[in-house]
Order: C-alpha cells, then sequence, then structure tokens
C-alpha cells in the first residue's frame, strides 16, 4: 500500500505507563503491530486494554514510552493528529451522531478529507459538488460493503444495537484508515451478527489490507480471527504471542481464572 | 439479420432491440443509483455474453443453471444461454446445498451462474454430485479472490472475453446471427424445478413456443406494452418471476428494474413506481398490518381521517372501480378521501402508478381483497400451474370478484374430472418432467389432459372456483361434493372465527366444530355487555353461540348459490370449548387444522353432532406453555340450524 511491504512493523509502544492519579492504568507496555495483521488486545476486565487503544489514537497522553508510527517516534500522539495519518476507531459504546442518517454518519468519516470552505459546502454547486460526488462514491462502496443499503435513510438512533456497530465500522472505513482500532465491536450482539462482523473484519484486512487491532470479549472470536494476541492484566502485559500459545499460557489462564498459576 | 420466426426468446430480444431500441430494458440500483440498460445495449451485452458463454463450452442442448437473486446479468445468462441454444435451469438461492446438489446432478448442468460467494461455496459443497459441471461463473467477486480461480469466472469476464473475440474477428457476428436463427418453436427453453411437498423436485420442460403463445395472450389480455415497468423481487428460480419479469417482459418490451438488495424492495418500489405488480396474498397481508399499526400510532386528526376514508371506500371505492352506478356526492367524497388518503396510502406502499395487480397462490380473504380494490387498486385474482405455464383462469378488468380465481384464459381447454379434479390443457403446457417419464404420466390423463390435483367447479358465469385439494375432497352418503377446507375457509373470513373444522365425508350431512377468535369476540362481548371470566366461558356463552349461528347462516345461504355446494350446507355445528393449538397437535405447526386428528380426539363430539343430542359433557387433556398437563372438562352445546328448513333444503339439493 505505502511505503513499506506487508509483515513490516507499523506501530510500535514502547515501555507506555499511564496513571490517573494514583491509579496506573497500564505499566511499561510494549508491544508491536505489524502491517497488514489483526492484532488482538485481551485481558480481564480493567486490565487496561481501552486505555491502550486510546493512547494509541491520542485521547490519553501516557506519561512515560514512546509511540512509534510508520518509523517515527512520538511520546504522545494527538487524536487529529492519528486521523490525519491513517488511523480511525470505533468505540467501545457507540459514538455515532444518532439525529443524523446513515448516510449522514458515514459521510462525517470523510471530513477529513474534503478540502472546500465552509461557504462551497454551503451552496453545494460547483468544486464543492464535484468533491461530495467523489466522497459520495466511497461511500456508498462501503455501503454495500457493510449491505446497509436499507437503512441508508434512516437515523441512526432508530436502528438495532448491531446495526450501529456495523455504522459505527463504515464511518471508521470511510477514512480510509491504514490502521484500524476496534473496541469490542461484538458485545451486544446475536450469534448472527457476530458472525457478519468477523466476516466484515475479515473481508476488511483481506480485501482493503487495512492492519486492524481489536479489544475483544469473545475468545471464540478471538481466537479464530487474530494473528497475534497481547494478554494484559492489571495494567501489565503479561503475555504476547500466536492465539494457540496463549490459550495454553499459564499466566493467561491464571488472570481469566483467578486461580494461582 | 432476419430472425424470422417471434419463437425464442433471444429473437424477441433482438426484435425488442429494433422496435425499442432507445427505450430502458433493465435497471439496477447499484452504490445508490438506478443505473439502466436500453434494449439495444441488453442485445450487445447479451450477444458478448452468449459468445463468451460458448467459448468457455457452452453449447446447444447443455444444460446452465442459474442461481441467485434478482439481477440483470441473471436474467441475460437466460438470454444467453438460449441464444446457444442451452437451457437454463433456474434454481432457488435458498435451496440447501443438498438440494441444490440433486438438482444440479438431475439435469447435468455443465456451467452454473451464480450471484455471489453463498452460492458459489453452496456449489463446490455438493460439487462431488454434480460431475457434469466444469465451470461456475459469478456475479458479485466480493469474497472469492482466494478462490481456486481454475473453474471459477466472473460473469464481467465472460461478457469481456465475447466482446474481445467480436471485436478480433467479425466472423463471430455471423456465427452468432446463425445460432439464434437455429433456435426454433420446439426448443426447451428452460426447465423449472418444482418443489414438490412429498419426494424429490421435478424438472418441468417448458417449451419456446408455446411460452411465447401464451404470455402472449396474455399481454394482449391486460393490453402491457413497452411502457409498462415492473419490478423483479419473486424469486428468480419460482415459475411466476420467470413468466412476469422474464417473459412477459420480453414479449411486451416493458422495462424491469432490479432492487438494490431484498431488504430495500419496498423503497425501490416508491422510487419506480410499477405499473405491473404480482404478491401472494401473504405480501398484501403484511402490508395491510404495518399500514393498521402504523395508523394506530398516528395523531388523533390523522386516525380520524383515516378511518372516515377508509369506511367510505369500503362502501364505494369498489363499486366505483368496477363502473357500477354510485351516486353523485359519494363519489365526491370518494375523490376527496383519493386526494387525502388512498393515493397518499398507495404511494407509501409503492402503489400509486399500479394499473394491474395480481394475487395467486393460495385463498386470499374477500376483506383483504375488497381493501386494496376499494383504495382503487385494480388487484386481480388468478390460477395457474408451473404445468400450464402457466395461467388457466384469470381474472378481466370487468370480471373480478372475491371468491373466484376468473374465467378460463384464452384457449385454455378445462373439464371437471368425476372426482371433482380440475383438468387442463393450455397453450403453454409443460412437454413433460426432465428425465421422468413415469412422474409425467402420472400428471396426465390418458387422452392428454393435466391434472391439477385441485379440486374445483366452473360456476354458471362460467369463473372457476378452486375448493381444495382434490385429494380431500369427500362426498355425503347423497353424493353431494363435500370440500371441508372450502366451507372451513369460508367460515374463517368471518374475523370471530378462528379455525373451523368440518366433517362430512361418508355423512348424511355437514356439521363443524367453530373456534371463536378471542380477540375479535372479546371485543364483541364489551360492546355487547356480554360478561365472561374464561375462555371457555366465553365460547360457551348462548349469545356468542348466536352471534356464530348468523355467520354459520350466512355461508350456508353462500353455499346454496351454487348448485356444486349447495349440497353441503351446514346442519349442525358447535363452538369449541378451547382453541386448537399445535401444542396438542391439533394443528400443523403452519397452523393448519389435522383434521382426522381432531376428529379422533373429539369423537364424542363428532358422534354428538350426528345424534339427537344438543349438548354433550366432555373432559380433554390439554399440555401447557410450560409443559405440564392438565384437563378442561366443558359441557359443550350443539346448535342445529333451522332443522325443518334443512330438511327441506336437503330435498331439492
Amino acid at each position: 500500500m505505502t511505503e513499506a511491504a506487508a509483515g513490516d512493523t507499523l506501530l510500535a509502544v514502547e515501555g507506555i505507563s499511564l496513571q490517573f492519579g494514583g491509579v496506573t492504568a497500564l505499566s511499561d507496555v510494549s508491544f508491536d503491530i505489524k502491517r497488514g495483521e489483526i492484532r488482538a488486545i485481551i485481558g480481564p476486565n480493567g486490565a487496561g486494554k481501552t486505555s491502550m487503544l486510546n493512547v494509541i489514537n491520542g485521547f490519553y497522553h501516557p506519561q512515560r514510552g514512546a509511540i512509534r508510527f510508520r518509523g517515527r517516534d512520538f511520546s504522545r500522539m494527538h487524536p487529529g493528529f492519528a486521523a490525519r495519518n491513517g488511523i480511525a476507531r470505533t468505540f467501545q459504546n457507540v459514538a455515532l451522531f444518532r439525529g443524523m442518517t446513515t448516510l449522514d454518519n458515514l459521510m462525517t468519516g470523510r471530513a477529513l478529507k474534503m478540502h472546500r470552505g465552509f461557504l462551497w459546502q454551503l451552496l453545494r454547486y460547483g468544486p464543492a459538488m464535484d468533491e461530495e460526488i467523489v466522497h459520495r462514491r466511497v461511500v456508498e462502496d462501503i455501503i454495500d460493503f457493510l449491505e446497509i443499503e436499507a437503512i441508508r435513510r434512516v437515523p441512526v438512533g432508530r436502528l438495532p444495537y448491531g446495526l450501529q456497530k456495523r455504522v459505527e465500522l463504515g464511518r471508521a472505513l470511510a477514512m480510509e484508515p491504514e490502521l484500524l482500532l476496534l473496541d469490542e465491536p461484538m458485545t451486544g450482539m446475536n450469534l448472527e451478527e457476530k458472525e457478519d462482523m468477523c466476516r466484515f473484519i475479515l473481508e476488511v484486512n483481506v480485501q482493503f489490507g487495512t492492519t486492524i487491532a481489536l479489544i475483544e470479549h469473545d475468545m471464540g472470536v478471538v481466537m479464530d480471527l487474530s494473528n497475534r494476541v497481547v494478554v494484559l492484566d492489571y495494567g501489565r502485559k503479561i503475555a504476547d504471542d500466536v492465539p494457540a500459545a496463549v490459550k495454553q499460557d499459564a499466566a493467561v489462564i491464571a488472570a481469566y481464572l483467578g486461580v494461582a498459576a | 439479420m432476419t430472425i424470422g420466426e417471434r419463437d425464442t426468446f433471444p429473437k424477441l430480444l433482438v426484435l425488442n432491440a429494433r422496435r425499442f431500441s432507445g427505450r430502458p430494458a433493465f435497471r439496477h440500483k447499484d452504490r445508490g443509483i438506478w443505473r439502466g440498460w436500453s434494449w439495444a445495449e441488453v442485445e450487445r451485452e447479451v450477444r458478448a455474453y452468449a459468445l463468451g458463454l460458448s467459448r468457455l463450452g457452452l453449447k446447444r442442448g447443455d444444460r446452465f443453471a442459474i442461481i441467485g437473486t434478482n439481477r440483470p446479468k441473471l436474467y441475460w445468462s437466460f438470454l444467453a444461454a438460449q441464444w446457444l441454444g442451452a437451457v437454463p435451469v433456474p434454481i432457488y438461492a435458498d435451496a440447501i446445498a443438498d438440494e441444490m446438489g440433486y438438482v444440479l446432478g438431475h439435469a447435468e448442468t455443465r456451467l452454473a451462474a451464480v450471484e455471489d460467494q453463498e452460492q458459489v461455496d453452496k456449489i463446490l459443497a455438493v460439487s462431488e454430485r454434480a460431475p457434469a459441471l466444469e465451470a461456475v461463473i459469478y456475479d458479485e467477486s466480493r469474497g472469492l479472490r482466494d478462490y481456486d480461480h481454475a473453474r471459477l469466472h466472473a460473469i464481467d469476464e465472460i461478457i469481456a472475453d465475447g466482446r474481445r473475440a467480436l471485436a478480433e474477428d467479425p466472423a463471430f457476428n455471423a456465427w452468432l446471427d446463425n445460432e439464434l436463427v437455429a433456435g426454433s418453436a420446439d426448443d426447451v427453453c428452460v426447465i423449472m424445478y418444482t418443489s414438490g411437498t412429498t419426494g424429490r423436485p421435478k424438472g418441468v420442460e417448458i417449451v419456446s413456443g408455446r411460452a411465447i403463445a401464451a404470455v402472449s395472450d396474455s399481454i394482449a389480455f391486460d393490453r402491457f406494452t413497452e411502457r409498462d415497468e415492473v419490478l423483479a423481487y419473486l424469486p428468480l428460480a419460482w415459475v411466476g418471476d420467470h413468466y412476469l419479469t422474464y417473459c412477459q417482459s420480453l414479449v411486451a418490451g416493458f422495462c424491469v428494474s432490479c432492487p438494490e438488495s431484498p431488504e430495500t424492495v419496498q423503497e425501490n418500489m416508491r422510487e419506480i413506481g410499477p405499473t405491473y405488480y404480482f404478491g401472494p396474498p401473504r405480501v398484501f397481508e403484511t402490508l395491510l398490518t404495518a399500514t393498521t399499526v402504523r395508523m394506530a400510532d398516528a395523531g388523533a386528526i390523522k386516525r380520524a381521517l383515516y378511518r372516515f376514508f377508509i369506511a367510505h371506500a369500503r362502501r364505494y371505492g369498489e363499486k366505483i372501480l368496477n363502473r357500477e352506478p354510485v351516486p353523485p356526492h359519494a363519489r365526491l367524497l370518494y375523490a376527496i378521501g383519493q386526494f387525502i388518503v388512498y393515493e397518499p396510502l398507495k404511494n407509501a406502499l409503492g402503489f400509486s402508478k399500479v394499473r394491474v395487480a395480481y394475487t395467486a397462490g393460495e385463498a386470499i380473504g374477500p376483506d383483504l381483497f375488497s381493501f386494496y380494490r376499494s383504495v382503487g387498486l385494480n388487484l386481480k385474482q388468478a390460477y395457474g400451474q408451473t404445468e400450464a405455464f402457466i395461467l388457466v383462469a384469470s381474472q378481466a378488468d370487468d370480471q373480478v370478484r372475491a371468491d373466484t380465481v376468473g374465467p378460463l384464459m384464452p384457449r385454455v381447454e378445462l373439464r371437471i374430472a368425476e372426482d371433482g379434479e380440475v383438468q387442463y390443457k393450455s397453450p403453454g403446457q409443460f412437454l413433460g418432467y426432465f428425465r421422468d417419464a413415469a412422474k409425467t404420466a402420472e400428471a396426465m390423463t390418458p387422452d392428454g389432459y393435466i391434472k391439477t390435483g385441485d379440486a374445483g367447479f366452473l360456476d354458471q358465469a362460467g369463473h372457476l372456483h378452486i375448493i381444495d385439494r382434490s385429494k380431500d375432497v369427500g362426498r355425503l352418503r347423497n353424493g353431494a361434493l363435500f370440500a371441508p377446507k372450502y366451507i372451513e375457509n369460508k367460515l374463517k373470513f368471518f374475523p370471530n372465527i378462528r379455525e373451523a373444522v368440518a366433517f362430512g365425508d361418508g355423512r348424511d350431512f355437514v356439521t363443524c366444530f367453530v373456534n371463536i377468535d378471542l380477540t375479535a369476540v372479546s371485543d364483541w362481548a364489551e360492546r355487547n355487555g356480554v360478561t365472561y371470566g374464561s375462555y371457555q366461558e366465553l365460547a360457551g356463552h348462548e349469545r356468542v353461540t348466536a352471534l356464530l349461528a348468523d355467520h354459520v347462516r350466512a355461508v350456508n345461504r353462500d353455499l346454496a348459490s351454487e348448485p356444486a355446494t349447495a349440497g353441503a350446507r351446514i346442519r349442525r355445528f358447535l363452538v369449541l370449548h378451547k382453541e386448537l393449538d399445535a401444542d396438542d397437535g391439533e394443528l400443523t405447526r403452519t397452523q393448519k387444522v389435522r383434521r382426522r386428528f381432531i376428529a379422533e380426539r373429539y369423537a364424542r363430539l363428532v358422534d354428538a353432532l350426528y345424534s339427537d343430542v344438543d349438548t354433550v359433557d366432555i373432559a380433554t387433556e390439554v399440555m401447557f406453555d410450560d409443559g405440564r398437563k392438565g384437563t378442561i372438562a366443558a359441557r359443550v352445546k350443539i346448535c342445529d340450524l333451522a332443522p325443518a328448513a334443512a330438511a327441506s333444503e336437503l330435498v331439492d339439493a
């Protein structure tokens, strides 16, 4: 896709520590995400998974540690910079514009790529219209991809939860990200919706070559989807390996089952 | 090039490309935009497609499976295959892999054109049962990137390959013209597998010339032209869709629009505004229920307007549509209603421009049927069979009645056999079941009539009534025809009656059980000051019995109006003390009554109906929702309908 081939490190976090007052959310966490892989971050509740994603896309600023993205070092990331440089995400609790339609929500995903000024946009004429057509085409491809044609004009607040999650994935895809961060994309879904979502995640990865980092509780999903898994517990990294190996790891079993290893 | 006779569908395509070259032939909504193809463009695409298929090895006489939803390229697959003299075999997109494997194997299809990955996966799963299958071509490439493409191609590639070959060597044009002209009226143009309720599906072979003759009759019947519009939403492998969106479109030259996805059909209907529509009764019922529910949520003014104008339409709407005399003030009010309620309602349902709408497949409730007619939708009924390809009877615009399927179509010969079975010969009738001479022989009479398995009769006006499956039709002891489902349906059309079970085969007269509809009857009870404590008490109330007796009398009057059914009037009936329930085995899971089981379970009640007693005590074991069992004991009263009159009527029946 870009400068480097698949298999290179796209993003690495090194020695990340994050504290809120006296509470340590992350302590000395390091791992990398390779270009083109699906990387899962798992761990019990409160292990620091969402904090880790927030550090990666710049919502939280760690006290220590560095983020290496596309070969450049950052001591902290900024959400705007992350978004402009190909990092998109979805949220654990859907964060869409509830009063807006599916189509409009997806179009907001294109906002960073629209260059015409506010007044042009207001006129919806000439260059602004041409630009909108280009972006609309991208969005329509995503609508087709996610099979949400039937809800194009429905305000997202009226959609069932599973579909809202799908729309949110669509909005992240509209940014044409290089790295997609998914925070529990399957929570609150029934089996069929989960299967659909798995299929979409795999297809995004295969068809667009998008690198994906996801947090997920459903172990079946994690083991099926991901290439490598990093396990956090109380803010520390306790394992980092391929799914089969992680499943056998004594520390991981202990963390999940709460028994001494 | 001269195409000669109009006896194959590809020839009609070429003809349409000349007659209506710039007019739209197909539309498909993709990426939120309606994209269209003119007849001339479709001809070019199909020529290239046919050549591409022949380069893939498809030859005259080969079978070619087509599987998917309503998409232009799948309809073109029929045309391209027929161009080469190959026989398309459409298969239901929702068929499970096992059924698909059976049809692919039985038809020995050499190629299959499918919609997407889902269908490719199913075919790959059963490929060892279809040894003749050489390659699969697909419309939607998504998810297929990593598949082995040795025997897998995109339809677009096949068309592009044909186009390239045509550009390189113009001699292919002449070759294609020859292939087109080689097609004849005697070619089998399609094999439609019908899902039998028992046993394996049978492949109905339809003949090109006969199909075009039958379809031409139907085009003239409803005066379809190239300016009509349809939306293709019915299953591609169902004979009705093939007839309506493929055959009729090619004969009349009208445009077929393919929806964006199966979920967007309603929205796409509104966008396209079809002039011709077909829906099974269930679809009309769902639409009406959705409308009623939405109206219940509407504001008070809207609700009042809706109720007022729908009531007015119920009174005069059908008469206006049937061009019967109506007082001028009623006509004026109807016109206002059209503006305020009827047209907006039809618009919301996508029926604004519908000129001809049909329903068929099963009996439609007269209330439901007249609702749509009363708001100005020209809804009609028809009766047909795959083997007839397709229409046997159909209602003309001025001959619409809720209780018949209409007069016979032109050139259909029909007779009623000894046992009441409807038998016919039709201009489009099938050649036989593919590779199944035994079943073909079973389906025909020795003198060449096709047996429908349906019992029916022709009334004095020449309308065909379908009353039941002929195997379920019995006779009273005096020889009168007894069609239980026909009687039960007539009873069930009353909202107060939920279920009915009729008895009479081999008896002296007809009797029946009825089940009250709790919602409707409790509503009635509230309005009429009838108090009750339980279902059983309400069902046993004498005023409820009187109410139902009125309904039964009305059905009897209706039955008496036709000589064929006059003997089967209901003499005695009772209101059941418990609701018939699938949990107790009394209904099937699809809510059909299991007549024989009920007759055994309630043998005491049946015996009582055929005796002189007026009341019976009965205890019935029931299964509760939580799995516990219990007994309901009741005293059931039997209602005798004017015995003296009934006896005298029986004499003249």
